[in-house]
């Protein structure tokens, strides 16, 4: 019951921040509210008894990836006037395709939801004890494949990101 | 109930005063040994030798006008300053200042929380209190302030990869994030970390002197070049939020490091000094704290400043390239010592 209760009070707060993320004017404003929403999404991990991943949900992204994204935010001109040959409708377009891809993606999720049964949350996993040791041992076993192929794709993201920045190597 | 409830709640409010307190005194204790180093007396006129110059501090600083400059973005202007105290504040809620004590014969722990990924936890709240800094700069609406949080900023995300990445190579050698494990790792091995782990002591150490923007890495608020930093527009005591969080992270780096390399609360040497034990475990830990405090500022008193490329180049050509070095060494001694040396 209790559980419940916070659930939907913590998602309530992330759905009024995500709102609010893009009806902001001012987009300062804007990724604030996005830091927000981020806190709110470690609680909800938390909650899950996640708390290895809620502790890195800060770290990574509240903590880390915002604070570049306040910077670009700073750095650049945001009050430039919109250019003139922009086409109105393309952005409507654009929205509404996007919008319907959510809402299909949700439906196919509850529709898998209903017919799979629920797994207990927390399950322990692998001969480890403790949520880091457990996040761990799988990232090791079962997700190897998937854990280094990430690893790759951030290593090319980095020499790219050294490519691009340096005028001659 | 009073275990759940009144308990925590005790043990938050004795924290949190303590604290504050102690954080309005490092500033008394920074003046006056920083007066002692350059022959001065320091504050003498408020109570004997100064001693009641914080509650003076206080007074003033609470009472002076507040200003909100009219250019200024005034919801984020109001909220920096809070946003730069409150992580330096929660970051308490794992730090173990004991093991157990009995206060009126019932069982205490000295440690508000005991979690699984406490040093984490640590890690993680102190990324956020950056915010706290740009966005003082940022909302200012002023060009000084602005440059110099951007400084700030950078030189935090800096020292922040160096200082995270040594902290993985103690982990690997406690086997544990729990900040309260890590301490019973050290008292089972017999030794602190700082004998297992030398270099790791020093880079945490200085990453903690430039995440706190203490001197030589204190260029947010080199005052000759921006009149004063990032609180430039900032007055009374939303300025002096600033100033007590840069003190309560102070206590923050200094805690922490007695934690992962001093051994927390314990008592040194244990077995050829046994009677050392008598006194309690959380007066060593705040002896340990002291000696990094008194460290820290006797640092400023010392060194010149960093200039910025200096300081981004020890950050990103020394401190990392350490770092990494350091955590592959543990690594691969991990391993020897786990498959060879263990039957």
């Amino acid at each position: 019951m209790a559980e419940a209760v916070a659930f939907y009070v913590l998602s309530a707060f992330i759905l009024g921040f995500a709102v609010l993320v893009v009806s902001a004017k001012n987009t300062v404003h804007s990724v604030l509210f996005l830091v927000l929403n981020f806190l709110f999404v470690a609680a909800l991990y938390v909650l899950l008894g996640a708390e290895f991943v809620a502790v890195i949900q800060v770290l990574v992204y509240a903590g880390g990836i915002v604070v570049l994204y306040l910077f670009v935010v700073m750095l650049v001109n945001l009050k430039r006037p919109p250019e003139a040959h922009h086409d109105p409708h393309r952005r409507t377009r654009l929205g509404f395709g996007l919008a319907a891809a959510v809402l299909v993606e949700l439906g196919a999720i509850a529709a898998y939801g209903a017919v799979t049964p629920t797994v207990p949350i927390a399950a322990p996993v692998g001969p480890m004890t403790g949520n880091t040791e457990q996040v761990g041992w799988l990232l090791y076993t079962s997700y190897l494949i998937p854990f280094e192929i990430a690893s790759m794709l951030l290593l090319v993201a980095m020499i790219g990101a050294i490519v691009l920045a340096k005028r001659e190597l | 109930m009073i275990d759940t409830l009144i308990i925590p709640l005790l043990k938050i409010a004795v924290v949190l005063n303590a604290t504050l307190v102690g954080v309005t005194y490092m500033v008394l204790l920074e003046r006056k040994v920083i007066a002692w180093a350059q022959s001065r007396l320091g504050p003498m006129r408020v109570g004997p030798y100064g001693v009641l110059q914080p509650v003076a501090d206080a007074i003033k600083l609470m009472i002076k006008e507040d200003i909100t400059p009219v250019r200024a973005d005034k919801w984020v202007f109001t909220i920096a300053p809070i946003i730069s105290m409150v992580p330096a504040l929660i970051v308490y809620a794992v730090i173990p200042f004991g093991e157990t004590a009995n206060i009126f014969g019932h069982p205490v722990n000295l440690y508000i929380a005991k979690i699984n990924v406490g040093l984490l936890y640590v890690v993680s709240v102190a990324s956020v209190g950056v915010y706290g800094i740009i966005l003082a700069g940022w909302s200012s609406n002023s060009k000084y302030p602005l440059l110099a949080s951007l400084r700030a900023s950078a030189q935090l995300i800096s020292y922040e990869v160096a200082v995270t990445l040594t902290l993985v190579s103690v982990i690997m050698v406690a086997g544990t994030l729990d900040l309260v494990e890590i301490v019973k790792a050290q008292e089972a091995k017999g030794l602190w970390f700082i004998f297992v782990q030398p270099v790791a002591f020093v880079l945490v150490l200085i990453g903690g002197l430039a995440e706190t923007n203490r001197a030589p890495f204190d260029l947010p608020e080199a005052e000759q070049e921006l009149t004063g930093g990032f609180h430039t527009e900032y007055s009374g005591m939303r300025f002096a939020l600033f100033f007590l969080a840069e003190y309560a992270n102070m206590i923050v780096v200094s805690s922490v490091v007695t934690t992962l390399f001093l051994g927390g609360w314990l008592a040194p040497f244990p077995t050829i000094l046994p009677f050392l034990t008598i006194v309690p475990g959380w007066v060593w830990f705040l002896l340990k704290s002291f000696l990094f405090l008194y460290l820290f500022i006797w640092i400023r008193a010392t060194l010149p400043r960093y200039r910025y490329d200096q300081l981004m180049r020890l950050g990103w050509k020394v401190l990392i390239p350490l770092a990494i070095a350091n955590l592959v060494v543990t690594g691969i001694v991990r391993v020897i010592v786990l498959t060879w040396l263990k039957p």
